[in-house]
């Protein structure tokens, strides 16, 4: 990929990111933080392309440790966000069942 | 089409998924559903990275991801909500470490096949650099919050951590200006790594908001700089969503403490006790109570605010002020609860406290918006805060002079809860204690609480 093209790619990343996220109330910033968190575990994609090469033994012991870190990250911050979001939906849940009650 | 187009639109896919659920987050009603996208994103991204034909063996791919599942998954389902903020910053550190590993495996790889230029030079070191700092940085607030280590203040340490960003920056530029020696690279993972302790290890608790929202931010970051270095659109775009959602973050909480990123990296703390000397403001002056007087003065009130700070949490007293506050709604008093952004040890913590003794998050208001309706608040109950309370902070000069903090002086009666009258974590004394409407419930948090609830039932 060109430089430039990688470059303009991150910065408008970077504005999306901030417009979507102002919009975020305070009560969801710890779930946002988690949640986040697991997104930036999006390094395990590099890693598995590294793991998978075997271009020299060192090379694959970073990858395979890796995979297994990003992992964590992936798995760990996707689950824990799901588990405080549910706090918050008792809620919601009842009045989701309310609106399909007044549909049928 | 190629397979390298099926991977690159595979990732757009979970490029537009990963913004699609960060936006579901933005509501209590959608964000389940926007996580759920979000770890549907991130398999999408997996799956078609696993075509990829430079992968030639997939035993070793298996076995990090499942040691990585498994201790993921154990984490995620033991930990405690009030440990959440240690949790996201051993995360945060663990996502740094991953970066800079495949940096260094990507490095290595480009430089041994003499594929790699200047750009991907930089780019690794930009990654590892970004992703030591974050690792070496989130261990120690990790160990920090977690009460295992207190950190040290070493004198000349501002000076000392410029010298490591300068010599890091040095090692870097030889690095990238001599690829084939690896001496170099070690050098800036070492100066990094150290950096990334001496800036951190000298930020008192107050700032740990602050804190983890900034290292939420590297971590994307260096996930970002790895998809510099691996020509990867997907690492790329999410890795600055992460980055951009850390830094807003950083920039709440910075100004919910009226602090700057300097000041708190570079640690000059409040001093304590400037100008405001304990003993005379509060000899004579402070008002103790006892439950059952509460328990009266709730009563009659309409209208109710609680405000909590980290002191509930230490507590423990979640259910017991849920209880309360049925106990209130029951008798028609409106109960919310006014929540600094600064109330717990990360952004949005308290809510989560909260929300887990099943109260609504409809009743959790922001400081800005409660603020506005102490006029018409009767009972104003302060439990386990401190600081964020303290109306020094509107004085022109002062440790906290200017930090946004919750009116609770506006009420008409102010209830206290507090085991004594020592200060906060800006260690300065607080004028609430001796104000003429404010009464103080000495006592620890949760037995209080209770006291007052089983008194209200008999009024």
């Amino acid at each position: 990929m060109d430089p430039i093209i990688a470059l303009t790619l991150f910065v408008l990343a970077v504005f999306l990111g901030v417009e979507v996220i102002t919009k975020v109330p305070p009560t969801l910033h710890t779930p946002l933080m988690s949640g986040s968190n697991a997104v930036s575990g999006i390094t395990l994609v590099g890693a598995l392309v590294s793991a998978g090469t075997e271009y020299s033994t060192l090379t694959t012991v970073f990858a395979i440790a890796a995979v297994a870190l990003a992992t964590i990250n992936v798995v760990g911050g996707f689950l824990v966000t799901n588990r405080m979001l549910a706090m918050f939906a008792p809620k919601q849940r009842r009045r989701a069942s309310d609106e399909s009650d007044t549909q049928s | 089409m190629s397979s390298d187009d099926f991977i690159g639109l595979g990732y757009l896919v979970a490029a537009a998924l990963f913004i699609l659920g960060l936006k579901g987050l933005s509501k209590p009603r959608t964000a389940v559903r926007g996580n759920q996208l979000g770890a549907s994103a991130m398999l999408i991204a997996v799956l078609v990275t696993l075509t990829d034909n430079q992968i030639i063996s997939y035993w070793q791919l298996a076995l990090g991801v499942v040691i990585g599942a498994t201790i993921g998954v154990v984490l995620a389902v033991r930990v405690e909500m009030t440990s959440m903020p240690q949790l996201v910053a051993l995360f945060n550190g663990f996502g740094g470490l991953a970066s800079v590993l495949v940096g260094a495996a990507s490095f290595f790889e480009a430089v041994g096949r003499g594929t790699d230029d200047v750009q991907l030079n930089v780019a690794a070191a930009f990654t590892v650099a970004i992703g030591a700092v974050t690792f070496t940085g989130s261990i120690i607030a990790f160990a920090k919050l977690q009460e295992v280590w207190g950190g040290v203040v070493l004198p000349g340490a501002r000076a000392f951590n410029i010298a490591l960003v300068m010599a890091s920056l040095v090692f870097a530029s030889l690095m990238v200006a001599n690829p084939d020696d690896r001496i170099w690279f070690w050098l800036l993972v070492a100066s990094a790594s150290v950096l990334g302790v001496t800036v951190t290890s000298p930020i008192g608790g107050a700032d740990m908001p602050v804190v983890i929202a900034l290292l939420n931010s590297l971590s994307g970051l260096a996930a970002a700089a790895a998809g510099f270095v691996l020509d990867n659109a997907l690492l790329i775009v999410a890795g600055a969503l992460v980055g951009a959602s850390g830094l807003i973050l950083t920039s709440i909480m910075t100004k919910a403490m009226n602090r700057s990123l300097v000041s708190v990296l570079f640690s000059d703390a409040p001093t304590a006790g400037d100008g405001l000397d304990a003993g005379d403001m509060y000899a004579g002056k402070v008002t103790s109570t006892s439950a059952d007087e509460v328990a009266m003065l709730l009563d009659t009130a309409s209208r109710v605010v609680i405000v909590p700070g980290y002191g509930l949490a230490v507590a423990q007293a979640q259910h017991a002020v849920r209880d309360l506050a049925r106990a209130l709604e029951e008798k028609g008093t409106e109960v919310v609860f006014g929540i600094h952004p600064v109330a717990g040890r990360m952004p949005g913590h308290m809510n989560v406290l909260l929300a887990e003794a099943e109260i609504s998050y409809e009743a959790l208001i922001e400081m800005d918006d409660v603020n506005t309706t102490f006029e018409q608040t009767d009972v104003a109950i302060v439990l386990g805060a401190n600081d964020v309370v303290n109306p020094a902070a509107r004085e022109a000069e002062g440790p906290i002079a200017g930090m946004p903090i919750i009116d609770v002086d506006r009420a008409r009666v102010v209830i206290v809860i507090k085991r004594s009258l020592s200060p906060g974590f800006a260690g300065i004394a607080n004028p609430l204690f001796a104000a003429d409407n404010t009464m103080m419930l000495f006592g620890d948090g949760k037995a209080a609480v209770i006291e007052i609830t089983k008194a209200l039932e008999q009024v």
